[in-house]
């Protein structure tokens, strides 16, 4: 059978029109930012995300990796820039290495339409591109139902206006570096402090013909100060009403267990931040 | 974002879900302002440490025709305060004809005491309170700019559903996302009024509808400003932008693929 | 080929951005909200002799900052005519306008009471008459979240909650608005020390519940500070400072500190 399968669609449709609420995405609303400087391209973003009004992650990472030399800043439905900026980043690598050359931005841009327009717009990426290869510099923004531009700079997501104000009265041509950094960060600042959707760091990644630099929280501006009290429970707060041990016999049966060399040499997986 | 004068005042469905109106009306329809017709977009104002400069473009839109390319937008009350308004014109009209009558009672044999702007946008927002009680809104939001019974800067906003709030920095419709972000450079705090010049204010301002020219496809390059100060209103209502930057658009070429 | 029968060709498509909606009456939509939520969080603690009512002072709109500095608290029956200092204190969090207007009404009618009766009014008769007035609008309610706070024929701290159409209660804590969900929580552990027990005073099901104590004062202070900025770390409509009232028998204190503002 050619051409599109609405069946899913119209099963959603249906589901939805009788009240079935539709899950709730995990939204990035957002600040990012691009901006073209001599000799090279910055991009910028903050690094909130949302679920509604609640902050679902203080510091997430909205900067993607497509090619060492071609970086992403995604708004939108997080999921959705994730595994898009994945698979682009994935197929870009596959033609780089067909047609044994170095990628470029265009190719990264055109394929990114592609696939969103394909999708009508139901995948919610909404994206700037930018990169440096063989043809020189390369900023676009992409939205979500596959439209692109081209400038020199651009911001998007919700705070893409209040970002947009600082560039509209300080942007120049033919930047440095440094002042680009400065100019994209100070738009993703304005959209923390005036976009309830955008919040807490900045990141930011400069892309020169020679190297990429991705500066991860570039700048903090929203450290948590110090709790007035601590709320260390005393061990036997909460009530145990059922204990089970279970010997490393028992459990041998089911999983590999392995003797750590001393007590000193214990392996941390994962530190969590709590109370001293 | 809800920065159109048509979307103030509509449920969020996504948080309130749909709005069912029915239990309003037990009969049908009745004709009152549901959506605003010809419009003004956003206003500008900033208090300093002797007063408030407040700003308007003096275009009036009929949807996306920039139908009315003269509308003065600023109106100054008993010669010490400025109202400045946004959304919907006629309703505009109908508060400048309702701030005249005041006008005319509260100096007819008056015992000297005037209204100041305090006392102003006190008026004004028990009046929009009241109309959105009636569900009969006036589609507007309006800064209120002037001097307090203490000759202290005074900067405060009512919209149509009768909500204020103060700040040393306000801006409405548009304004709200592109202005209020550059505007809050200037004053982010009620105590650091005091340190800001007229200059620093009336430049700030300027360079506002300036970037909102550019951004707001609602909005014309000639607007009003006045300045509000203990010595009264000096009013400027054929003010055009100076010093626009469109270098940049020589070096776009294309959305995309497209090189030359 | 687009199937003439999907949604995309015949009807009105759907979206994970737009509700179900099952209105469909043939009046004509009336579509004037006469309400909005302006965000932000409120809560209130009282102590042996004291209560205290605190609120953030962010008032938004959609993901724009109204202002930075709205207050949600305030001091109800006061007057700078005769000099007659509160000793009664409210909050409301919901719809500004409804909220400003409430505490108006409440405001005029403390004073009348105190002209007309020659005495303050009590917590107690000011706490029935807000529910009054809050059910006088049962078919066009006050969109608010109200909490009132004061101090009870015996100085004790007393703390009235309330519903948006009047029904209400009388709390050592509460929590409302934006982060209610968030900050009540944390008060029925750290306050009424709920899921709390004292170890080793039993094994299982006889462990003994830790009873709940009032608090001094510093301690409930540092409570609702860490309340609010925690609040502010995971809701983006709580922010930018934290307002707090505290009656005592010698007044009420005012205590600002500035909040995160992003």
């Amino acid at each position: 059978m050619p051409g599109f399968d609405f069946s899913h669609h119209n099963r959603n449709a249906a589901l939805h029109a009788q009240g079935v609420p539709l899950p709730k995405a995990t939204s990035t609303g957002t600040t990012i930012v691009g901006c073209i400087f001599d000799g090279g391209v910055v991009i910028a973003a903050d690094t909130r995300a949302t679920s509604g009004p609640i902050v679902a992650d203080k510091n997430c990472e909205k900067l993607h990796y497509i090619a060492p030399q071609i970086w992403c800043a995604g708004a939108g439905t997080a999921a959705d820039t994730e595994f898009t900026t994945a698979i682009i980043s994935s197929n870009l690598e596959l033609h780089s290495l067909s047609t044994g050359r170095k990628p470029r931005v265009v190719t990264c841009m055109t394929m990114l339409k592609q696939h969103l327009f394909r999708y009508q717009g139901h995948i919610g990426a909404y994206l700037v591109v930018a990169g440096v290869d063989p043809t020189g510099v390369g900023l676009y923004t992409v939205h979500a139902h596959g439209s692109t531009d081209k400038l020199p700079y651009v911001t998007m997501g919700s705070g893409s206006l209040a970002a947009m104000s600082v560039f509209e009265t300080q942007w120049k041509p033919k930047m440095t570096k440094d002042e680009a950094v400065k100019l994209a960060s100070d738009a993703i600042q304005a959209g923390i402090f005036n976009d309830l959707g955008s919040g807490s760091n900045v990141d930011v990644c400069v892309i020169t013909p020679e190297k990429t630099t991705l500066l991860r929280n570039y700048i903090k501006p929203n450290q948590r100060e110090q709790k007035q009290r601590s709320y260390l429970f005393k061990r036997g707060t909460t009530a145990v009403l059922k204990e089970k041990v279970i010997t490393r016999e028992e459990i041998s049966k089911y999983v590999t267990v392995q003797e750590l060399p001393s007590d000193d040499d214990v392996v941390v997986v994962e530190k969590m931040d709590i109370d001293a | 974002m809800n920065h159109l004068p048509q979307a103030w005042g509509r449920p969020r469905n996504a948080i309130l879900g749909a709005y069912n109106p029915s239990i309003l009306q037990p009969s049908g329809p009745k004709a009152h302002t549901t959506s605003p017709i010809v419009t003004g977009t956003s206003v500008l104002a900033v208090k300093f440490k002797d007063g408030v400069v407040i700003a308007a473009d003096n275009l009036a839109s009929y949807g996306s025709l920039a139908r009315f390319t003269d509308v003065k937008r600023l109106r100054t009350f008993n010669r010490r305060t400025v109202v400045g308004f946004g959304g919907d014109v006629s309703d505009m009209q109908y508060l400048d004809r309702l701030l005249l009558s005041l006008d005319i009672e509260e100096n007819y044999g008056s015992s000297g005491h005037d209204l100041n702007a305090l006392n102003l946008h006190t008026y004004l927002a028990k009046v929009m309170y009241k109309r959105r009680s009636d569900i009969n809104p006036l589609w507007n939001q309006l800064l209120v700019a002037g001097l307090d019974g203490l000759d202290q800067p005074f900067l405060s906003s009512v919209d149509l559903l009768g909500t204020t709030f103060s700040s040393p920095t306000l801006a409405t419709g548009f304004g709200a996302h592109l202005a209020q972000p550059l505007l809050r450079k200037v004053v982010d705090d009620e105590a650091k009024v005091g340190s800001v010049t007229r200059e620093q204010a009336t430049n700030a301002v300027r360079e506002c509808m300036k970037v909102l020219f550019y951004r707001d496809a609602r909005s014309l390059d000639k607007y009003s400003i006045a300045v509000i100060t203990k010595d009264g209103v000096e009013l400027k209502e054929d003010e055009e932008l100076e010093n626009q930057s469109w270098a940049f658009a020589e070096m776009i070429k294309g959305y995309g693929t497209q090189t030359v | 080929m687009l199937n003439a029968n999907s949604p995309l060709a015949s009807g009105p498509s759907y979206s994970f951005a737009t509700p179900p909606n099952q209105t469909s009456t043939n009046i004509k939509q009336h579509s004037f909200n006469p309400y909005t939520d302006n965000g932000g969080s409120t809560l209130g603690i009282t102590g042996d002799d004291f209560a205290i009512l605190a609120g953030d002072t962010r008032s938004t709109s959609g993901y724009n900052i109204n202002t930075r500095y709205a207050p949600k608290v305030f001091k109800i029956g006061e007057d700078d005519g005769t000099g007659e200092s509160a000793h009664i204190v409210l909050s409301v969090v919901g719809f500004a306008a409804d909220g400003n207007a409430l505490k108006e009404r409440l405001n005029a009618i403390v004073k009348m009471y105190r002209y007309q009766h020659g005495k303050p009014m009590s917590v107690k008769a000011c706490a029935q008459r807000l529910s009054t007035i809050l059910y006088g609008k049962r078919f066009f309610p006050y969109y608010v979240h109200a909490i009132l706070g004061g101090l009870d024929e015996e100085g004790k701290g007393a703390l009235y909650s309330y519903d948006p159409v009047g029904s209400y209660e009388r709390e050592q804590c509460r929590a409302a608005g934006a982060a209610a969900s968030l900050i009540m929580p944390f008060l029925d552990n750290q306050v009424n020390f709920k899921n709390q027990y004292i170890p080793g005073s039993g094994e299982g099901h006889a462990l003994e519940a830790r009873k709940a104590t009032p608090l001094p004062r510093a301690e409930v202070e540092q409570l609702v500070r860490d309340a609010f900025t925690s609040a502010v770390e995971r809701h983006i409509e709580v922010g930018d400072g934290l307002q707090m009232l505290v009656v005592t028998k010698n007044g009420i204190e005012e205590i600002y500190d500035p909040l995160k503002k992003d």
